[in-house]
């Protein structure tokens, strides 16, 4: 609670700083406000962001850093040896979780803080009065462990006392410094002008954060998942058998097999399809047409993937398999079950339909008119006149929109979750089920992790792979397209 | 220019033809034809894009309508004081300490009454009767008369829950010939249900609880809603609005208005257009590797759900806000600016207020977008338990591990009952409702405010 | 350049080429085109002049039905070529356009080679049996176009890296590839440099041997150099009609005679 009341106390000062800078201003201009440099407000916000900014990177930094010193210095309490990942965070918790409910018994009135402090394994069963207060230990609580939670308390106490006394004086200093600049030449507007400048430059480089924590969430765990399995099993194995006892074989080859065919699938029924729609849209159809048919297909673009999945799971696949399974009309007994690679390439073909006719009706408009006027004025066919004139110039546009609906299918998750099927396989049939990088990702990560096993890591091994592959396909696609672009503009 | 006057010398001089306007010649013919060809493929190309959409909600109403609907038994009970409030003080604290056992063999008891009373025949044993209700019965009534404790004493009718069985039965999806490899119901018990039916104490009705109760038990689809799921979506909305709204105007505001032209800002572009294109999956990875796995956050919480969605949402509403930024004539920057506004006055007073409907329409359905996504939300664990209790309080509701509608639906659709199928269909109609809602308003406020310059 | 001198400046009347009665043009409500009659000759160059907005472009569009693209725009009246109504049900544009080529305001080469450029109109109405067939009309239609010097070596080339007037120039090229009867200029110089537009004029006059010429143009000078004969537009109405040298010397119409001395325009 501590944390929520700092900043409440925080914002107060930098309100009264607001005040403060603000009417010292109109004094040093002797109330007159046409003799200040700026508006008088603007004084009032460079004083209170003299004020704020510091102090609450302080706090930020505090934050931050404090768990981690406590941690360390608290671990080294419970034990010699060195721990690491999951048995290090197994003891933290456990520390953590009897400071937290020593907490509870205090603020309960079960015990007092001095009795807290004192508490040590041989009063009574701690785990009997923890449990009273709704916190449950696993093991038996040992003496260190007790003691390191005590520990744990006591840092965190201090710590917070000195963050909010370091960063109260800050706020305060800040504030000072900023009345002490202010005065009815002093440049306030282009004081705060620069502040909020950076505010902005801040949240442009937050699209870079986040490729950097991609990056590094994604490189950390595929190293420590190479330490522990061997990089040539995984990038050239032939078999996916993950066994949660170890001993794994975790080849990426049958995964990266069935995503590229299925997205094969879902491109020969999307690209088609969505550029012969485009076409129709842009070349053929009335405006009355078009502005129904239009948003038609942008409300499929608009359905949420879990939709197409569970359509896939439930709907797609059951009609294949009546067709194509053993009792099916059709007689040939292809398919056995509903899920295959055929059910998530069809369906996600259907997804990225109006993903392909949106980008290639914006590309076929960019193509000028008086390239059809010219193709006509020849006595040129309409169609002619789209395979020959306006296709082929539209061709790099076109290209790239397929690379980027590419990536998407290679990246695509539900469909395949839910439509595809579980195994990992090297086949060509289309109806057998097979399964893909990113429904695997899926599986290895869902429920509670051990991220020190092999079987866990490999997801980001995988998770890397998918990244570096659509990151190619985007890369290309958007330069291609942006060339494109320039060329009519 | 020599060459210039000897066209009629020259061998390739094509041959003019020379026919009819009035006859379309053979070779135009055919071409004609090829136009037609052409044309018939495109119109096919929309008809499949057509036909997909419209099966596809064929299946979404056509199997999800059901979920809004539920079976009830009309169940007359008989609350006597001695087994329910034995001090006979109808002080709550003292009645709940019947739990639901208590409760079950009255509803057993009166269940047979009913039986009897309409002289229906049957061979299941009357222990057996209790199958035709949801497991849930018991809970049902506790709840009622812990809430009315006058009642007690009475005789009350009761609309009690189906088992999902019988309203798979009044719903087409269970037969007798399914039920007979069934351990919950036997085919004899469908001859009491068509009784029941038949004189008007089984119907279908409308069901309340599907859209705002919680979800249940793998073996009890017949109570089992969307309700706090919904509010883990909520939650997550409310995060990703009050983030991504303002980093992203800000991050568009400094890129139109305020960027030099250098690396960083090519960097920054860059980096904007290629996030809009990563795998919602690859997001799923960071959050949990950056918010569970390194800042320790709880796993499943709305709050981290909310983070990872931001993040995915703000590359589309940085592109759609730098577009509505853009749509602002450079003469409104330059008005400003002549009168003496510094850059940022200008950006400020004058030209966001007048990109802020383009701003809204483009975070409205970035919003929607994430919405609807699921991939991420696999990673950081809000699926794979029962979203079985509404959050106590706002900070529960960030804090405390929540689904969300989309993860619901997924987890819907993983249970073994054919009966979940049914839910997930109409989790879905729910949530393209939602989804439908928030494009319409998009699209009034485009409309509304709309400016040509 | 001997040949040019059996090219003479003749504004007696050939056959007529195009007749166009009471014609009409509607855009939506706005009524572009107010009855026009006029009569054009074959192996003449007419000129079409007029303030912007007067109506000449719309006019000369309709002549090879280029209006049919435009959704919105109607067309009354009978146009005649060679004595066929064009307007006529059974009339292919199609095959119209093959027989009144276009040549348009801004050079619009495809973004293909040169050779593909002047081969493309050719290709799609078969006049070409065989490679060398082809070969053969591409290098005479690039030489009626006086372009074939400049691009013989490099045929291969993309169309879209010529000069302005040298693209222009393939835009006609293009035109005459299809050995049309008829072909219409829509200011074909009016995006080109004053040696461009010279050697573009050169060529309308050559081109005149084979071809009825209707240009469209907002210079004045410029249909007095070249054409035989002259329509001015005013406001969607046909004001005046007559052979160039009268139109620029004696107008009729004091319309005329205010927007040829620069008064209106």
């Amino acid at each position: 609670m501590h944390t929520s009341w700092l900043l409440i106390v925080l914002v107060v000062l930098a309100g009264i700083s607001f005040y403060l800078g603000r009417s010292r201003a109109m004094q040093s201009a002797g109330g007159d406000m046409r003799q200040l440099h700026s508006l008088p407000n603007f004084y009032g916000w460079n004083v209170a962001l003299a004020s704020l900014v510091p102090a609450v990177v302080i706090f930020a930094l505090w934050q931050a850093v404090q768990p981690n010193i406590i941690n360390r210095s608290v671990v080294s309490m419970v034990t010699t040896e060195e721990l690491t990942g999951g048995a290090l965070n197994l003891v933290m918790s456990d520390v953590r979780r009897i400071a937290n409910g020593l907490d509870a018994a205090i603020s309960r009135g079960v015990m007092s803080a001095s009795e807290a402090r004192d508490l040590s394994v041989g009063d009574a069963s701690i785990r009997q009065q923890l449990s009273a207060v709704g916190t449950v230990v696993g093991a038996e609580v040992s003496d260190n462990v007790l003691l390191a939670a005590q520990r744990y308390r006591a840092m965190t106490a201090t710590g917070s006392l000195m963050q909010t006394a370091l960063v109260l004086i800050v706020a305060v200093a800040g504030a000072l410094y900023g009345l002490r600049q202010t005065n009815r030449d002093f440049r306030a507007r282009v004081s705060v002008e620069t502040v909020v400048r950076a505010v902005l430059i801040f949240a442009a480089t937050v699209a870079i954060m986040t490729t950097v924590g991609i990056a590094f969430s994604l490189i950390f765990n595929t190293i420590k998942f190479f330490n522990l399995h061997p990089a040539s099993d995984f990038l050239f194995g032939t078999t996916w058998n993950p066994l949660f006892r170890g001993g794994s074989s975790l080849g990426i080859l049958p995964l990266l097999w069935g995503t590229f065919y299925i997205s094969i699938i879902a491109l020969l029924v999307a690209v088609p399809i969505g550029l012969f729609s485009a076409i129709y849209l842009a070349e053929y159809a009335s405006p009355a047409a078009r502005s129904i048919i239009k948003p038609a297909l942008e409300v499929l673009a608009g359905i949420p993937t879990i939709v197409y999945g569970l359509f896939a799971l439930l709907t797609v696949g059951p009609l294949l398999v009546s067709a194509f399974g053993p009792n099916g009309f059709l007689g040939l007994g292809w398919m056995r079950g509903g899920s295959a690679v055929i059910t998530a390439g069809l369906v996600m073909g259907v997804m990225l339909i109006p993903f392909v006719s949106s980008l290639s009706d914006d590309i076929i408009n960019a193509v000028p008119q008086s390239m059809r006027d010219g193709s006509y004025g020849l006595g040129a066919t309409k169609s002619e006149t789209v395979r020959m004139v306006v296709l082929p110039a539209a061709l790099p546009g076109i290209a790239g929109a397929v690379l980027l609906a590419a990536s998407r299918a290679i990246g695509e998750t539900m469909i395949v979750v839910l439509g595809a099927g579980a195994a990992a396989r090297l086949s060509l049939n289309p109806f057998e089920a097979m399964t893909t990088v990113t429904a695997k990702i899926v599986a290895q990560l869902t429920g509670d992790n051990d991220f020190n096993s092999p079987e866990a890591l490999v997801a980001f091994a995988l998770g890397t792979t998918l990244f570096v592959i659509t990151l190619i396909l985007n890369v290309a696609a958007l330069y291609i397209v942006r060339r494109y672009r320039e060329q009519y503009e | 220019m020599t060459d210039a006057a000897t066209p009629s010398t020259t061998p390739g001089n094509p041959a003019s033809k020379k026919g009819s306007l009035l006859v379309t010649d053979a070779r135009t013919k055919k071409r004609n034809n090829a136009e037609k060809r052409f044309r018939a493929y495109g119109i096919t190309a929309i008809s499949v894009g057509v036909i997909f959409l419209a099966t596809l909600l064929y299946s979404i109403v056509g199997n999800g309508a059901g979920a809004f609907t539920q079976t009830f038994i009309a169940v007359d009970i008989a609350l006597p004081e001695e087994t329910l409030d034995p001090e006979g003080n109808r002080d709550r604290s003292e009645m709940s300490r019947v739990s639901t056992f208590g409760y079950n063999p009255l509803i057993q008891q009166a269940l047979a009454e009913k039986i009897a009373s309409l002289n229906i025949e049957t061979e299941v044993p009357e222990a057996a009767f209790g199958q035709l209700l949801s497991p849930g019965a018991a809970a049902q009534v506790r709840t009622t008369v812990l809430n009315n404790p006058d009642l007690i004493g009475q005789t009350v009718r009761f609309d009690i829950l189906a088992s999902s069985r019988v309203d798979g039965y009044f719903k087409d999806r269970v037969s007798r010939v399914s039920l007979l490899r069934d351990s919950n119901l036997s085919p004899a018990h469908l001859d009491i249900v068509d009784e029941l039916r038949d004189q008007g104490f089984a119907a279908k009705k409308f069901n309340l609880a599907f859209i705002t109760g919680s979800d249940a038990s793998e073996s009890r689809p017949e109570s089992a809603g969307i309700g706090v799921s919904m509010i883990g979506s909520l939650a997550m909305m409310l995060v990703v609005l009050l983030l991504s709204l303002p980093i992203g105007v800000a991050a568009s505001i400094y890129l139109e208005e305020f960027a030099p032209k250098n690396w960083f800002t090519d960097l920054i572009e860059v980096n904007i257009s290629n996030l809009a294109a990563v795998p919602s999956i690859v997001f799923g990875i960071l959050g949990l590797a950056l918010f569970i796995q390194f800042a320790q956050l709880p796993q499943s919480a709305p709050l981290v759900g909310g983070l990872v969605l931001t993040l995915m949402t703000l590359p589309t509403i940085i592109i759609s806000t730098r577009a509505a930024l853009k749509s602002v004539p450079p003469s409104i920057r330059d008005a400003a600016l002549g009168v003496g506004a510094s850059k940022n006055q200008a950006v400020f007073h004058h030209v966001l207020p007048l990109a802020m409907p383009g701003i809204l329409t483009g975070t409205i359905i970035g919003l929607a977008q994430a919405l609807g996504e699921t991939a991420p939300l696999l990673l950081i664990g809000m699926v794979g338990f029962i979203a079985s209790n509404y959050p106590d309080g706002i900070s529960a509701a960030f804090m405390s591990p929540n689904s969300a509608m989309p993860a619901q639906i997924y987890e819907w659709a993983k249970r073994a009952d054919p009966a979940y199928y049914e839910r997930a269909w109409g989790g879905i109609i729910i949530l393209l409702g939602f989804l439908m809602t928030m494009n319409i308003i998009a699209v009034i406020l485009r409309r509304r405010f709309e400016r040509r310059w | 350049m001997d040949d040019l001198r059996i090219i003479e400046r003749t504004s007696n009347m050939n056959d007529i080429k195009i007749s166009a009665k009471g014609v009409q043009v509607f855009y939506g409500d706005t009524h572009a085109i107010k009855d026009v009659d006029v009569e054009i000759a074959d192996k003449t160059v007419t000129a079409f002049i007029g303030p912007s907005g007067c109506g000449k472009s719309t006019f000369l569009r309709c002549l090879n039905r280029m209006n049919d693209t435009i959704d919105i725009c109607r067309v009354e009246g009978s146009i005649a070529i060679d004595g066929q109504d064009i307007y006529d049900k059974r009339v292919d544009p199609v095959q119209l356009r093959a027989k009144v080529g276009m040549v348009f305001q801004k050079p619009n080469p495809f973004p293909k080679s040169i050779y593909d450029n002047v081969a493309y109109g050719p290709k799609i109405h078969g006049l070409a049996r065989t490679k060398a067939d082809l070969d053969e009309i591409v290098e005479a239609s690039l030489r009626r176009a006086a372009l074939w010097n400049e691009v013989k070596d490099r045929l291969q080339a993309p169309g879209t890296g010529l000069s302005g007037g040298q693209q222009q120039r393939l835009c006609i090229a293009r035109a005459v590839a299809t050995a049309p009867e008829v072909l219409l200029m829509d200011e074909p110089c009016s995006a080109l440099d004053p040696i461009a537009t010279a050697q573009v004029e050169e060529l309308i006059d050559e081109l005149r041997q084979q071809f009825s010429v209707v240009i469209v143009t907002h210079s004045m000078q410029q249909a007095a150099r070249v054409s035989q004969k002259t329509a001015f537009f005013h406001l969607g109405n046909l004001v005046e009609f007559n052979d160039t040298d009268q139109i620029f010397t004696n107008p009729q119409d004091p319309r005329t005679e205010s927007y040829i001395t620069g008064r209106i325009g």
